[in-house]
C-alpha cells in the first residue's frame, strides 16, 4: 500500500517537473529571461564604471563586491573548521 | 625528501613562481586572473617548498602566526575597503560612487578600490592554502 502511494506521488512531482520544463524557454534563444539588459549594461559600462580593463574583475570585485566578500568569509570558515577537526597543539 | 636535483630545481624555480603569482595578483583588473588564482599560484610555491624541503623549513620561511594573521585580517580588510564608501558618504563596497579616483584604463594604478581589495584577497587565498597543508601535514606527521 505504502509503496503504490510512494509511487502516485512520485508520479505527481515529476508530472510537475515536467511540466515546468515544457514552460521553459528554447536553449540560446535571444528573448529568454536571462539575456535581459544586465549582461548588455555590463559589456558596455563596465570601463567606465570602474576603469579595470579585465571585466571579470570589475564584476567579481565591483559589481558582484557582496559576493566576493561572502566568498573569502566562507575560506575563513572552511579553515576553521578544518582546524578544529584537525589542528594539533595546546592553545 | 633529499632529492638533489628536486631541491636545486624547487630552489631555483621559486622566486619565479611567487613573482608570477604576485604578478597575477597585482594585475588582477588588467589581465585575465586575478586575488583567486593569484593567491593559489603564491601559496603553491610555498607549499612545493614545504614538500621538497621538509615541513619544518618550509614553516621557518612562513609561520603559523604569519598565516593567522593574514588569514584573519584578509577578509576584515575587504571589509575595510567597503567601509571607504561608507566613510565617503556613499553605498557600502561603492567603487567609482564614493569617488575614489579610477586611474587611467591600462595603467596598473586603475579601478580604484579594485586592486587594493585583489591583494588582500589574494594574500588570503594563499595563505588558506598554506594553512590547510600544514594542518594536513601536521596531523599526518
Amino acid at each position: 500500500m505504502s509503496r503504490n502511494i510512494a509511487a502516485f506521488l512520485l508520479v505527481c512531482i515529476g508530472l510537475v517537473m515536467f511540466l515546468a520544463i515544457a514552460e521553459l524557454p528554447l536553449y540560446g534563444s535571444p528573448d529568454t529571461p536571462v539575456q535581459n539588459y544586465v549582461a548588455k549594461r555590463y559589456v558596455s559600462g563596465a570601463l567606465s564604471d570602474t576603469g579595470a580593463l579585465n571585466m571579470v574583475a570589475s564584476i567579481v570585485i565591483d559589481y558582484r563586491a557582496y559576493d566576493t566578500l561572502i566568498e573569502t568569509t566562507v575560506l575563513f570558515t572552511s579553515i576553521i573548521a578544518v582546524f578544529l577537526v584537525l589542528k594539533k597543539g595546546t592553545n | 625528501m633529499t632529492d638533489f636535483v628536486l631541491k636545486r630545481i624547487v630552489a631555483l624555480l621559486l622566486p619565479f613562481v611567487q613573482m608570477f603569482g604576485m604578478y597575477v595578483i597585482f594585475h588582477g583588473h588588467l589581465s585575465p586572473g586575478g586575488s583567486f588564482s593569484g593567491g593559489i599560484i603564491t601559496g603553491l610555491g610555498l607549499i612545493a617548498f614545504s614538500l621538497v624541503f621538509g615541513l619544518d623549513r618550509g614553516t621557518e620561511k612562513i609561520t603559523d602566526r604569519m598565516t593567522t594573521l593574514i588569514e584573519s585580517f584578509g577578509a576584515l580588510w575587504y571589509g575595510a575597503m567597503g567601509l571607504v564608501g561608507v566613510l565617503r558618504g556613499s553605498a557600502f563596497l561603492m567603487n567609482k560612487g564614493s569617488g575614489v579616483p579610477l586611474g587611467e584604463p591600462g595603467k596598473l594604478y586603475s579601478g580604484g578600490l579594485i586592486i587594493l581589495i585583489t591583494l588582500g584577497v589574494g594574500l588570503k587565498v594563499g595563505s588558506t592554502m598554506v594553512t590547510l597543508f600544514t594542518a594536513l601535514m601536521e596531523e599526518e606527521g
